[in-house]
């Protein structure tokens, strides 16, 4: 990788990295390494292959939320995802690459996802608790990359963060009226709490350590903070968020620390993650099958559209 | 004539309210200019504070690029008499309209 890094012509790269140590932004038509544009097309579009796959668990209780107030709000907050996932594509795509074959990735298995979104949503409270834990782990991460020194891909975050706010509010708030409930109901959050939280951690990433990406794209500004950082802050942050509703988060050794102001926790078992990240989690097949039957079934729509838009010859686009 | 394309991309301006300049958002795949206006309106105004739109194929759209960025925009850069503060006025009096 670093012998990669080095092929390039060393005045440019030079030139490229101050302009990245003086946190100016990287728009679409500077010089860049071709390590850095790679790397950032697969990071910009699986992050928006995250954001349509991310339509499916939550999708999946529409018909099902308990009143039309939070169907109208699930409702919203799903097609918040697929417009999150068009900004991304689009600015993935301002990096020379054709959106066919990002979703050519996708469809095939050959581009990830995060792998979050391959857990079943089991239950209506699993609605609050992904708003709550996913996206709040989500825009711990979106807020820190809103520093990313890709231009387009910054200026998608900031639209992004702006619309997710009401995102883990929404969950938030759903959790809270669960536990103000019947001992069902109370039951059911908490139920929901266990599955999700250790997955939502996980989101993160690996250690920088053991993450392969990681070093070049915090020396080129891709991301500016640590996995094992954004973590901890998502932690530090969520904890009080749990004990206010009487929910016991599922880590036995979860304990403020004195000393460095953090929580400490357990040790994370990241067999399972990989593992799910290989493509045996329980929903991988089923969120791949979704996609495609997805795009093989508007097939005939963006056919029809380009056989009207030619025979009309409207403004001349082909 | 029939092939599955993910469709041409435009360019998106958007206006936040009349009387300001159209700025540019992103862009959207459509076949055409009505489903590029309506597709901008969809992925564009889902918060309110958009009054107008304009969509433009992106391949009508030219750019300068960064390598002009010297030369280019030289000449505008070095004018410091362009400025208002270049000039002395005597104290006691405001020439700027009050």
């Amino acid at each position: 990788m670093k012998e990669l890094a080095m092929s390039e012509d060393p005045v440019r790269l030079a030139e490229f990295e101050a302009k990245i140590s003086a946190g100016e932004k990287i728009e679409p038509k500077d010089w860049m390494p071709e390590l850095y544009r790679k790397n950032l097309i697969r990071m910009i579009s699986q992050h928006a292959h995250s954001e349509i796959v991310g339509m499916l668990p939550e999708g999946n209780w529409i018909s099902r939320a308990p009143s039309l107030r939070r169907k109208i709000v699930l409702l919203a907050k799903v097609q918040d995802e697929a417009g999150h996932g068009l900004y991304l594509y689009n600015a993935a795509e301002t990096l020379g690459v054709d959106r066919s074959e990002l979703l050519d990735n996708l469809h095939t298995g050959k581009a990830k996802y995060s792998s979050i979104f391959n857990y079943p949503s089991l239950s209506w409270s699993d609605m609050g608790a992904i708003g709550w834990l996913v996206d709040g782990a989500a825009m711990v991460n979106q807020v820190s990359l809103i520093g990313t020194s890709y231009g387009p891909y910054s200026r998608a975050l900031v639209r992004i963060c702006k619309e997710e706010a009401f995102h883990n509010r929404q969950g938030y708030e759903s959790i809270a009226t669960l536990c103000n409930g019947t001992d069902e109901q109370k039951e059911m959050a908490q139920d929901s709490l266990n599955r999700w939280w250790w997955p939502s951690i996980m989101m993160f990433g690996p250690s920088d350590k053991d993450s392969p990406h990681s070093e070049l794209s915090l020396k080129w500004g891709i991301k500016t903070e640590s996995n094992d950082a954004l973590r901890q802050k998502f932690i530090n942050q969520t904890v009080s968020q749990a004990e206010a509703r009487g929910l016991v988060i599922p880590d036995p050794n979860l304990k403020f620390n004195e000393v460095t102001k953090n929580y400490d926790f357990s040790e994370i078992i990241w067999d399972e993650f990989n593992d799910v990240v290989r493509g045996n989690g329980v929903m991988n097949k089923v969120r791949l099958k979704a996609r495609n039957e997805a795009n093989d079934d508007g097939k005939w729509v963006r056919e029809a559209a380009m056989a009207y838009a030619s025979k009309k010859n409207q403004t001349k686009v082909a | 004539m029939l092939n599955d394309t993910q469709m041409p991309v435009w360019e998106v301006f958007c206006q936040s309210k009349t009387g300001k300049p159209y700025e540019h958002v992103g862009n959207v795949h459509a076949s055409d200019s009505e489903m590029a206006l309506q597709n901008a309106r969809d992925v564009y105004s889902r918060r309110g504070s958009v009054v107008g739109i304009w969509v433009v194929p992106s391949k009508y759209i030219i750019s300068s690029t960064p390598d002009d960025m010297g030369p280019f925009f030289d000449p505008g850069n070095d004018k410091i008499y362009r400025h208002p503060n270049f000039y002395k006025i005597p104290k006691g009096v405001n020439v700027d309209v009050h």
